[in-house]
């Protein structure tokens, strides 16, 4: 097939892929929106969950403000008791998960062909970056609900920085397929980038995850939770959850990252001549690395444990959006490869 | 839950409670060092030092591109120069980013000896003991089984070993810890921080960088003197240099039709040494010449014109290629031809563009270039006569021309040449446009802690990899002999476990560990406990 209609053809695979995803996260607001009154039920079907909580012994887990124990896992601890389940909102939530899965599998398509249209990797440029690293976040939101560390009604959260994220692709970064410039031709791109791209996605659903946490546990704080009605917060699982979901991220994501900024180094070396040379980019990538290795330090630290961390969480996923965009179009270096 | 011994699992240091009646001032620094050894003190400087780097980042540098820097003092003269006195348009080489990077290094290394010593005592040491009540740890399990006491903790100890456990079997029970590499890797990333500091020192004391320019055709010997453009490290020795030499044959370049480019590559010949035989090789974009520790990259690239000048006499008073400077990416490129030697009369010197595709503007009549490659060439000057300014001893451009004591040929008309064109000067002499070569610039750079940087930033990773994934963790068994337990008639084996992050991931290792020891006979002492 000739390369511009496989070109085109990517093109429209990638609009499908954002009608999928846009309708996911209305499935999934859909799921939170129609069960209101939110009970936190211990699980009774969870015996190790119980074993810890029996014991009194579990270091971070603190006490629901309304006195009960909080939950200690996501999956089955935010389920209304068995009946109460109304049928559509179960349908709303599953068919919003298949609607994900189906349109990752789309947005799949839409970059293999596109690095078919090209005839090379398609992560050549920040249009194919953007998709490329939306897909990743995506992809790493269904590995967490499949091993059980993220709730799935969290979609609705997560689809909404990946829909941005494409539909900015699709049309302030659009370029049609082309080749590579020269410097840029080299069998790092499938190294140095797609490390790069791998451990953007997970960052980018780490923020996601951190900002969610503040928002519970600001609710969390507040003195009389049950009065204030249905709020986002009593919507979300619970926080030791979601700060234990957002710190396996970014423990997966984080040598990822340094192994990227290690990659691009060697390159420039190849390329440039020199391995480092505080261009634009690669002083934001190492702004990035010192703030999520900040992140990593702060949970381990006496008074940065909890909403502190998550700060610098967001900081730091703020500052990997500086990285991609804000250097790569206001700044002009060695690296402007839009 | 108190920390006992048995259950404190934290690598850090131990707080040391202050020495009653000591001297105040090696209390203070005690104090100090401590207080910038801590993990909050860390946690500060690695704010400061991404802060630190934000100007840099958003303001021109010197190190990157100087030309920015002046354009931005020129146009901010106000606020331009307290920036420079910041230091900002230098940030990292400034004194205060190498201060809160090296302060950083210090809080490192100073807790890096502590916690090296602590995790060496701690491969050495053995399991602590069995903690009297195991229910109270945060997973445990119980059951009963009518197997001697000795048997089952046999069975266990071969199993936690097989596990790659560290077991320790005392008065009949089992004590176990494993995941000491979380902390060997925390400790390899840390030191390699330390080894990555140490590569780059010595790459910017010992190491050099120059930049040549090279004319198709001519050839170019690694030695101070013959660089265009040299930024040696404080302690560089020139005779360190790589004596290596290259002919430039040809540079190609290919571009899209849009005006992109798509390949570079510059054929040369080149030797390692001044008796050594050349040999041939393309440099390109990705693939510099590496001989033995320099390296010289293609990094640019332009036009340059062939011109013969004849003076008024008739003589040639110049003959060669001059380089021009592009301007633009479609490779208009700015021209200065001086001829200081003619035989007869003034200095004379030319000053205009050259234009691979050539296009003009019929309204303005300015020369414009459609695209980098030399389908329709024209050289586009205007002619000067008088005093060049070379005589007088100050140091000038030799792209520049100082037209102060110039006076423009023929009312400064500008005369276009094609490849072959001869222009009759007015007041004597002729320019001849004999035709278009190019010019490539290479950057020769040596530096003797590239290995050291870049085994450190493997270990780096490698330490990271290890440390976020392993856990620390410790299990007991214990096998009471029918009689002791709260069950007269049988066995009673205890278990117990606990980790320092991951609870969950842990208490499935865990029950997976008591659902291989107890034998499917067994009976629960405890109800409910599944």
């Amino acid at each position: 097939m000739p390369d511009e209609i496989l070109g085109e053809l990517s093109d429209a695979l990638l609009v499908v892929t954002v009608i999928g995803y846009a309708l996911a996260m209305l499935g999934f607001a859909a799921d939170s929106a129609i069960n209101r009154a939110r009970r936190a039920v211990p699980a009774a079907a969870d015996a190790e969950p119980a074993a810890l909580l029996a014991t009194g012994a579990v270091r971070a887990t603190p006490l629901d403000p309304r006195g009960l124990p909080a939950d200690p896992g996501l999956a089955g601890a935010d389920t209304p008791p068995p009946g109460s389940v109304t049928p559509f909102r179960a349908r709303a939530a599953t068919i919003a998960m298949g609607l994900t899965a189906g349109a990752a599998l789309i947005h799949v398509a839409s970059v293999v062909l596109r690095g078919f249209a090209a005839g090379r990797v398609p992560w050549g440029n920040m249009y194919e970056f953007s998709s490329a690293v939306a897909l990743t976040a995506v992809v790493a939101f269904l590995v967490l609900v499949a091993r059980g560390t993220v709730d799935r009604r969290l979609g609705a959260f997560v689809m909404v920085p990946v829909v941005l994220y494409l539909g900015l692709a699709a049309t302030v970064l659009y370029t049609p397929a082309g080749p590579l410039v020269p410097a840029l031709d080299s069998y790092w791109i499938k190294i140095h980038v797609a490390a790069a791209i791998v451990a953007s996605g997970a960052f980018l659903l780490s923020g996601v995850l951190a900002v969610l946490y503040l928002l519970r546990s600001r609710h969390d704080e507040r003195a009389d939770p049950a009065a204030a009605g249905w709020s986002l917060g009593a919507a979300l699982p619970s926080a030791v959850a979601l700060d234990r979901a957002s710190y396996a991220v970014i423990a997966f994501a984080f040598p990822i990252w340094t192994f990227a900024v290690i990659a691009g180094a060697i390159w420039a070396e190849a390329a440039w001549g020199r391995y480092w040379g505080w261009d634009p980019k690669e002083t934001w990538s190492f702004i990035t690395w010192v703030l999520y290795a900040g992140y990593l330090h702060a949970r381990s630290t006496a008074g940065w444990k909890g909403r502190k961390a998550a700060w610098v969480a967001v900081a730091a996923a703020i500052a990997l959006i500086i990285d991609y965009y804000v250097v790569n179009i206001f700044v002009v270096g060695l690296h402007s490869y839009a | 839950m108190t920390l006992l011994e048995e259950t404190r699992l934290s690598t850090a240091p131990a707080p040391v409670p202050p020495r009653p009646g000591g001297r105040s001032f090696r209390t203070t620094l005690r104090r100090g060092w401590r207080q910038l050894t801590s993990m909050r003190t860390a946690l500060l400087l690695l704010f400061l030092l991404a802060l630190a780097a934000v100007p840099g980042s958003f303001l021109p540098q010197r190190g990157l591109n100087p030309l920015q820097v002046q354009d931005y003092i020129k146009a901010h003269p106000d606020l331009a120069p307290w920036l420079d006195r910041l230091s900002l348009f230098d940030v990292f080489a400034a004194p205060w980013f190498a201060a809160v990077y090296l302060l950083l290094f210090v809080s490192l290394i100073g807790c890096l000896g502590p916690r090296i010593r602590l995790h060496a005592r701690a491969l050495r040491a053995a399991p602590p003991r069995v903690p009297a009540v195991l229910s109270r740890l945060p997973v445990s399990d119980s059951w009963q089984t009518t197997q001697p006491p000795e048997e089952v903790v046999d069975v266990a100890e071969k199993a936690l070993r097989a596990a790659r456990w560290r077991v320790v079997r005392r008065e009949g029970a089992l004590s176990a810890e494993k995941g000491y590499l979380r902390e060997t890797g925390n400790l390899l990333f840390h030191l390699s921080l330390v080894g990555l500091l140490i590569g780059i020192a010595l790459g910017g004391i010992f190491g050099f960088k120059g930049t040549v320019l090279v004319k198709e055709g001519e050839g170019f010997a690694s030695a101070i003197l013959n660089y265009d453009d040299i930024s040696p490290g404080r302690r560089f020795a020139p005779d360190r240099l790589v004596p290596f030499h290259l002919r430039l044959k040809d540079f190609r370049a290919t571009y899209r039709d849009s005006g992109e480019a798509l390949t570079f590559a510059a054929d040369i010949d080149w030797a390692p040494g001044p008796d050594a035989e050349t040999r041939p090789y393309t440099v390109r974009v990705n693939h510099p010449l590496s001989s033995g520790g320099a390296k010289a990259y293609l990094i640019g690239h332009g036009y340059s014109v062939q011109v013969r000048v004849r003076d008024a006499a008739g003589q040639v008073a110049l003959q060669e290629a001059v380089p021009c400077l592009p301007q633009n990416p479609q490779f208009l490129s700015s021209c200065v031809i001086k001829v200081p030697d003619p035989s007869t009369g003034q200095q004379f010197a030319f000053e205009g563009v050259f234009t691979p595709t050539t296009v003009q503007d019929p309204v303005t009549r300015r020369v414009g270039s459609l695209h980098p490659a030399p389908d329709l060439p024209v050289l586009t000057v205007v002619g000067f006569r008088g005093d060049l300014g070379i005589d007088s001893g100050t140091p000038g451009s030799v792209y520049q021309l100082d037209t102060s004591r110039l006076t423009p040929m023929g009312a400064g008309a500008a005369q276009q040449l094609a490849p072959g064109d001869t222009w009759r000067l007015p007041g004597g002499g002729e320019l001849t446009l004999v035709g278009v070569e190019e010019w490539a610039t290479f950057q020769v750079t040596q530096d003797p802690g590239k290995l050291i940087a870049l085994l450190a930033g493997m270990g780096m990773v490698a330490g990271l990899c290890l440390s976020l994934s392993v856990r620390r963790r410790r299990f007991w068994l214990r096998a009471l002999p029918p009689g002791q337990g709260p069950d007269l008639g049988s066995t009673v084996v205890q278990a117990g476990g606990l980790s320092r992050s991951d609870s969950e991931a842990f208490a499935r290792e865990f029950h997976a560990l008591t659902h291989v020891l107890r034998p499917p006979t067994a009976i629960d002492p405890d109800h409910g406990k599944a």
